[in-house]
């Protein structure tokens, strides 16, 4: 194989895990998002209290979390015929993609607002503050250094799982890897592979982390 | 304050010298600013299982006044004072904040409220995300106040408190009493009529301890706002409350003006609240027992204020009791500008001794509280 020709295949790949990876992050952890408040805000007793929606959600969110990536590809087929009209490609794959990320990042950012001092909501209440507006006033900005580190964490995940999704087509460096590196046998390819994926999760974690840091006002003097 | 459970209430109004100016109470207003009446607080399901909180509390707040609430951890004072801005509900009885049932409010009204009485914690509670300024305008943002009236507010609120300096720094740059005078300025940006004070100075050292207290003081005189405080540290009330309730296993045993309760304790719990503030040393607290047993000594309290301080009264128990007195700890203090003094001793135990020693108290008046044995 020309150098031309692989380096044409890697950058196509590059852009096609880019694009899965950048959709299904955004798209999932919008979704994901409220849905993580919602678990930490809703048990007995706390900000909005429906203990038995609380339950059915969290069951929904563990079932999501518990099923095989590969296995929820192929159970989705017909929601991602549905939305993107087939079942192969690209835009296919972003589907069950995003689909594994809303419970991922939703539990995470669970467990980021779960952190937060009980005391803050405590204060805000004896201020007066509404349910919501200790979400928007004291939650979200109080967990925001975390929730950015789970963000950068469900990215990096992402990146792991598109390299599955070659099974529908999806393409991709992961499926890169496996066709030309592993089933054709080409060392070369495969190493360029996984080097190129080394340097993308390096360079989100490394993004992740100095955000996280920027907004983290907890310990340092900055 | 009045409470119908210690033996010296109804008493306690008027100072036993007959000053009155040392009390800042305004008697002008009938209605109290916080109002305890039969409140109790339970968790959990009547009967078994369930758990007493606060017992059926009658306590009244005045207003403009420093009240102080003490106890032991777990004597149910940080649940008291959660019932008056409603943190906490009431399960029995009432509790009225300036005249209004504090049980009886919905959420609206109760939001409305709690913008109206400021509070201060124990760990400050102040946001790690947000500036000194910002944690002080979050109340009025809370409050929907327009930004420019709140860059109004602000700035004179953080000088206040000593810290127009510190505006951009985030609490993790601050020390503490210095977050505690941010939370101090928090509490006090919406103009609240009340400030509740959660052991506000129990996670501080003894210097910063006092500083805050001072500016407690100074902001209670400046801008007449009653302050309720709850604490587990004598010395937190004997320097700025006027009034004290002393509460045990959720039930207020004692209260009155802090003179009369510091100078002579009527509750079990009040003395061993006042023993462990009372500056003994250590060799001499620790042998402390509580029986006596052949040949032990008994260790007392002598008390002087008003017309026992100004006589030669220890000079006299020497001469009754013999050389035997010693003499193992003492001071002057004063509460709210009311000076007394204080003088440990200790004599033989034998019956005879002891008798003499309480006849003597008996004919001069002097009060005096049994502190323990020591060998």
């Amino acid at each position: 194989m020309s150098p031309d020709m692989i380096f044409g295949l890697l950058s196509k790949a590059l852009m096609q895990t880019l694009q899965m990876v950048l959709v299904a992050g955004i798209v999932g952890s919008i979704i994901g998002l409220p849905i993580g408040v919602f678990l930490a805000t809703s048990g007995k007793g706390e900000l909005f209290p429906a203990p038995k929606t609380n339950r059915v959600l969290g069951l929904v969110v563990n079932a999501a979390r518990s099923t095989p990536f590969i296995i929820l590809v192929v159970a989705i087929v017909p929601l991602t015929r549905l939305l993107t009209g087939t079942s192969i490609g690209t835009w296919a794959a972003i589907v069950p993609l995003t689909i594994a990320t809303i419970p991922f990042f939703a539990r995470l950012v669970e467990s980021a607002i779960r952190e937060v001092d009980k005391g803050l909501i405590e204060a805000a209440r004896a201020m007066g503050a509404t349910p919501s507006q200790i979400v928007y006033k004291v939650l979200l900005p109080e967990a925001r250094p975390s929730i950015l580190m789970a963000l950068t964490m469900t990215i990096v995940s992402l990146i792991g799982y598109s390299a599955m999704v070659g099974a529908v087509g999806g393409g991709g460096l992961g499926d890169l890897g496996i066709r030309f590196g592993y089933q054709r046998f080409n060392p070369e390819m495969m190493v360029l592979v996984v080097a190129v994926l080394i340097v993308l999760v390096q360079v989100v974690q490394s993004a992740g982390d100095g955000l996280a840091r920027r907004f983290d006002k907890r310990n340092r003097n900055n | 304050m009045t409470s119908q459970h210690a033996g010296r209430a109804g008493a306690t109004y008027a100072a036993p010298d007959g000053q009155t100016g040392s009390d800042p109470v305004a008697v002008a207003h009938s209605v109290p600013m916080v109002a305890f009446q039969g409140a109790g607080k339970r968790y959990g399901p009547a009967g078994e299982g369930g758990f007493t909180a606060v017992e059926s509390v009658d306590l009244t707040v005045e207003r403009g006044a420093i009240t102080g609430i003490i106890g032991r951890s777990g004597a149910g004072k940080s649940t008291l004072i959660r019932m008056v801005n409603g943190l906490e509900s009431v399960t029995s009885g009432k509790v009225l904040v300036d005249g209004v049932d504090v049980g009886a409010l919905g959420e609206d009204g109760l939001r409305g409220l709690r913008r109206q009485i400021g509070m201060i914690f124990q760990h400050f509670n102040l946001l790690s995300s947000r500036t000194a300024f910002d944690n002080v305008a979050l109340p009025l943002e809370i409050a929907g106040v327009e930004k420019k009236a709140i860059r109004a507010k602000v700035g004179p609120l953080l000088d206040l408190v000593g810290l127009g300096d510190k505006a951009g720094s985030y609490p993790s740059e601050l020390s503490g009493g210095q977050k505690q005078r941010v939370g101090i300025a928090r509490a006090l940006a919406t103009d609240p009529k009340l400030l509740l004070s959660d052991e506000a100075t129990s996670a501080l050292d003894p210097e910063t301890t006092q500083s805050i207290l001072e500016l407690l003081k100074r902001i209670n005189a400046d801008l007449g706002l009653t302050v309720l405080l709850i604490t587990h540290e004598m010395e937190v009330v004997k320097t700025i409350a006027s009034h004290v309730a002393v509460i045990d296993a959720g039930r207020i045993v004692e209260s009155g003006r802090t003179f009369d309760v510091y100078t002579n304790p009527q509750h079990e719990t009040t003395r061993t609240l006042l023993a462990s503030a009372l500056k003994l040393p250590n060799w001499l607290r620790s042998a402390v027992k509580s029986q006596p047993s052949a040949g032990d000594r008994v260790l007392v309290r002598l008390v002087f204020f008003g017309d026992t301080a100004f006589q030669p009264l220890t000079g006299r128990l020497v001469a009754e009791l013999g050389s035997d007195v010693n003499i193992l700890a003492g001071a002057i203090e004063e509460i709210s500008g009311e000076p007394f003094g204080s003088l440990v001793v200790s004599y033989s135990a034998e019956p005879d001794v002891v008798a003499r020693a309480n006849r003597f108290y008996a004919e001069t008046g002097l009060t005096t509280e049994v502190l323990g044995y020591v060998a």
